[in-house]
């Protein structure tokens, strides 16, 4: 495939935000191949030695699979290939495909071993190839890939959107996907965001310091926001400083004064869906010289946050927290991130009443650096109980138009956030897919060791270079502008004009187990 | 305040190497024989392919246990020579509910003692049968909370075995008549069953009860195994015996009945020997369990020991149900009646790790009592060949009782650790308040029911 460059095809992506102080740059789409020599592909195409180069499977394939360079054909590109499928449409429309119309027989289609050894049931390996493919390429996953829903058979996964027969046509530009981040407080501004989602917590220690510049950066060009974590901010993120948010973690890692001051928003981090009712982990071999230095604690000594806020035993507690920070930056908003008991609609409502502007609910599923299985698994109920029940309630006490809500805990695909969003949310965050993005395989030893071996979660000096900050950054926007242009499908498929018109919308919803 | 529990693990190595969940395919007919240093095998970041050995004892390259999955190889070299799958050895090991993830994170707590911790979301199916489709709860901003993980604040495990009065009488000059029963504090709600197969040697039996002395807790014997060196440990043996005689309760704390029609008779005569000896009746989970639960009750049972198959279900039923429903119906029967505080519960089978601990208290049993997982901390695979009198596959005849032991008290810490994960969480100091607490817990039907329906 050669690179092309392509902008995005809407207006809505530039900045829109008047109190926004740095420029953006428009986010174009740019191919961006893997850093890896050999992509993982769900089939494998082998051609024989009995091939003439007779250049019928490159005038067949619609895919550019096959190329024929003047020495001879090229080992075939089956990342590309869409195998099954091409014979299955081919033979019933009689269409040739390379391995029936070649002379020679000499292609043999398998199925890649490697494939199933990949991902799990909530990131299969159709998720994380076609999460590659949208990094990679910014369009849209081939379609022998499932890029809508995985295979854990619950929640978003039994979810589907339903769309109306017939809609009003709306043009693309005429779709916006800006949210709002700050609901009632006229004396702080208006923050808004040209994407419904914005990049989770990942501090400082758990993931490269490059992948995240590149995350800023990505939410730089995307007017969008992302997370420190809990520990610390690091001076390379200055930059982007309108585009970042801080967080207030329990261990209270690396929070001063100026960083507080320096956000636009500030998140109080009072759980984590990935583990509910613990603190953070930073296993010890990760605490390098400079995380040690940022987090002003011991080299290699393991950090582990307390659980909860030791000066937080109550909602009243809790205001005093909230008033400290608004008094400390009279301009930053203040966002609540909670995991989700059985009584997380009372804690939503408590947050408000204490004055923060976005409560941000994460689900038992989400992702992280470090948890105990036990906890990932058991502790905490998944995102798809929660936001119903969080939206309910809010709008039972008439504050619901007052507050923005945030869900996140298991958001891996655009239909996810469409999905999250119709269930009651405002918006989303997302972790693991930025990573998978960054192709992360989803091996789960990011807490282990060194840290992540592919560079991602790792402060390792020899692995964190394996990442490329422009190289991220291009892959993240490319990313982000599949997303955008899938949740602008949706959202005309639906007749809608704003992807505030489907917060809460139920009735877009069919669960796939109770309807029809 | 009590002495603080604590136990210490020490990490105790594996004798076998267990199966990887993934299996490396070296094709060498796509090998293209690259210099040594500029093979992808070189760069292997956790560096399988130097220290992989051949393991002469199982005969096999341990390779696939080693690899940690990172791909960095299979998408490196220059030919494609390498590739990997799920590893057919991993997924037959157990069955449907003894996962291969139970299996090798067993292995896993027994060799290092510690929790299981992971990087990345958890990436299993949304919800499943049995304890699976129950959540726990936790507490934030509105409710208190505990840290208890890293002993900032001190979580009790400890239960009571034994029966409680319903209340106490005096006599007019304020003297105590009633007689409180004993009581016997266990320090974590865990006790050790006989293991149900296996190539049992007197070393595992050993083992099993140093492992119960260290803990402080009970292990429940087969009159048969008792011989004089397991005596030594009979503060922590509870012998399992169908008749009264003074010589086989002499010197016992506990001592279990199998459930027969003259239970409670059994019961009057051992106390009638020995007024301190706390009894349990040993009784299966069937369609009669919870009346009969109710019966012993009134009439004077002290510890109820509920035992169902080895995947928790109900025994001689053609729809078994799971533990979970039938230790919440014996609960709530016996909490309608208030006579729960009367008995202490105790359930056995289908309790495979550290989160069905918790699960089983919340439904309402006080403690549990458990065998698997102990065979599978010394590597049992669980492929029950012993049953057909074929080899073990991990030769647990020639196991030593210093290594059975400390596998066993390691895979306990890990345990413990692990309930006072939940329990912190949810903001429960006590693991006595843990009993029950099923509005503390979310079960899968009932939000589904609420949130879709």
């Amino acid at each position: 495939m050669e690179i092309k460059d392509t902008p995005i095809q809407n207006t809505e992506f530039r900045i829109q935000n008047s109190e926004s102080r740095t420029p953006n740059p428009e986010p174009r789409v740019k191919y961006t191949l893997s850093r890896f020599r050999n992509p993982i592909s769900k089939y494998i195409l082998k051609r024989s030695s009995s091939c003439i180069k007779c250049g019928t499977c490159v005038k067949v394939c619609q895919f550019g699979v096959h190329k024929i360079y003047s020495a001879g054909p090229s080992r075939p590109k089956e990342a590309l290939c869409i195998g099954e499928d091409c014979q299955i449409r081919n033979s019933k429309f009689e269409i040739r495909n390379c391995i029936n119309s070649c002379p020679q027989n000499a292609l043999t289609l398998k199925s890649n071993p490697a494939f199933c050894a990949l991902g799990d049931y909530r990131w299969t390996p159709d998720l994380i190839l076609s999460t590659w493919h949208q990094a990679e390429t910014g369009k849209l996953p081939p379609a022998h890939l499932e890029y809508k829903t995985g295979a854990s058979a619950g929640g978003f996964d039994k979810l589907e959107l339903v769309f109306p027969k017939e809609v009003e046509e709306i043009s693309d530009k005429d779709v916006s996907t800006t949210i709002s981040l700050n609901c009632w407080d006229e004396k702080r501004p208006k923050v808004e965001i040209d994407v419904p989602w914005y990049g989770g917590g990942m501090s400082f220690g758990s993931t490269a310091l490059n992948v995240m510049v590149a995350r800023a950066k990505a939410a730089l060009s995307a007017n969008t926001f992302i997370c420190t974590g809990e520990g610390g901010y690091p001076d390379a993120l200055i930059p982007y400083a309108d585009h970042i948010i801080t967080q207030i973690a329990t261990g209270l890692f690396g929070v001063r004064e100026e960083t507080i001051q320096r956000v636009r928003i500030v998140e109080f981090k009072y759980a984590q869906g990935a583990k509910p009712g613990l603190g953070g982990h930073l296993l010890g071999e990760k605490v390098t010289p400079e995380v040690a230095k940022m987090r002003e604690a011991v080299v290699g000594s393991s950090l582990f946050s307390p659980f909860p806020f030791h000066s937080v035993y109550s909602i009243e507690d809790h205001k005093k927290h909230v008033d400290w920070i608004r008094e400390v930056n009279p301009k930053g908003l203040v966002s609540v991130k909670v995991s989700t008991p059985t009584d997380v609609d009372m804690v939503a409502v408590g947050i408000y009443f204490a004055g923060a502007h976005i409560i941000h609910i994460d689900g038992s599923y989400g992702g992280t650096g470090a948890a105990p299985n036990i906890a990932k698994k058991n502790i905490a109920m998944p995102i798809e109980y929660a936001i119903p029940k969080v939206h309910k309630f809010l709008c039972e006490e008439g504050i619901r138009d007052k507050i923005t809500l945030i869900a996140s805990g298991g958001i891996r695909t655009a239909y996810d956030v469409a999905k999250a969003i119709a269930l009651g949310a405002d918006g989303c965050v997302i972790g693991t897919a930025e990573l998978i993005a960054l192709e992360c395989v989803k091996c789960g030893n990011c807490e282990s060791g060194r840290g992540c071996v592919r560079g991602i979660a790792t402060t390792d000096p020899e692995f964190s270079k394996m990442i490329d900050i422009d190289w991220a950054t291009q892959r993240l926007i490319n990313l982000y502008s599949s997303w955008r242009t899938q949740l602008v499908r949706i959202l005309k498929k639906l007749g809608m004009k704003s992807i505030r018109e489907l917060v809460g919308r139920r009735d877009c919803l069919m669960h796939l187990d109770y309807e029809k | 305040m009590p002495k603080k529990y604590h136990i210490k693990p020490k990490p105790t190595p594996n004798r076998f190497v267990p199966p990887g969940k993934y299996v490396i395919i070296e094709q060498d007919q796509y090998c293209l024989h690259c210099p040594t240093n500029a093979c992808v095998k070189k760069d292997c970041p956790y560096d399988v392919y130097t220290e992989r050995r051949f393991d002469s004892a199982q005969l096999k390259d341990i390779i696939d246990y080693l690899c940690k999955g990172c791909f960095r190889c299979i998408q490196g070299c220059k030919n494609n020579a390498i590739t990997r799958t799920l590893n057919p050895e991993y997924l037959v090991l157990g069955d449907e509910y003894w996962t291969p993830e139970i299996i090798t994170s067993t292995y896993n707590q027994a060799e290092t003692g510690k929790v299981p911790v992971s990087g990345a979301g958890y990436g299993g199916p949304f919800t499943g049968p049995g304890f699976d489709s129950m959540w726990t709860d936790m507490s934030e901003i509105v409710r208190p909370t505990r840290d208890g993980i890293h002993g900032r604040e001190y979580i009790a495990t400890t239960i009571d075995l034994g029966k409680k009065l319903p209340f106490l009488k005096f006599d007019e000059e304020r003297g105590l008549i009633s007689e409180p029963p004993t009581l016997i504090e266990l320090p974590m709600p865990v006790i050790f069953n006989p293991l149900p197969f296996g190539v049992l040697s007197q070393e595992i039996l050993l083992a099993q009860a140093q492992a119960a002395k260290i803990l402080d807790t009970f292990m429940i014997v087969n009159s048969i195994d008792l011989s004089p060196e397991i005596l030594r440990y009979q503060n922590h043996l509870v012998p399992l015996i169908n008749e009264v005689a003074e010589d086989k309760i002499r010197g016992f704390v506990m001592v279990e009945f199998p459930d027969q029609d003259d239970v409670l008779a059994l019961v009057q005569a051992a106390r009638a020997i020995n007024p301190k000896i706390v009894t349990m009746i040993r009784l299966k989970f069937d369609k009669g369990v919870v009346a009969r639960v109710l019966e012993l009750t009134k009439g004077g049972a002290e510890v109820i020991h509920l035992c169902a198959d080895e995947q928790g279900k109900e025994s001689d039923a053609t729809n078994p149900r799971f533990i979970k429903e039938m230790i919440r119906q014996v609960h709530l029967s016996l909490v309608e009646q208030s006579l729960r505080d009367r008995v202490t519960l105790i359930v056995s089978g289908g309790i495979a790790e550290a989160s069905h601990l918790a699960k089983a208290i919340i439904c309402g049993t006080d403690g549990v009592a458990i065998d698997l997982p102990l065979l599978v901390a010394l590597e049992c695979r669980l492929c029950k060949n012993c049953k057909e009198g074929l080899p073990c596959p991990v030769k647990l005849e020639t196991i030593d009782a210093q290594w059975a032991t400390k596998r066993m008290v390691n895979l306990m810490n890990a345990w413990h650790s692990q309930l006072i994960e939940v329990m912190g969480a949810m903001g429960i100091r006590e693991v006595r308040r843990l009993r029950g607490e099923i509005g503390r817990a979310m079960n899968f039907t009932d939000l589904e029911e609420e949130t879709w329906k």
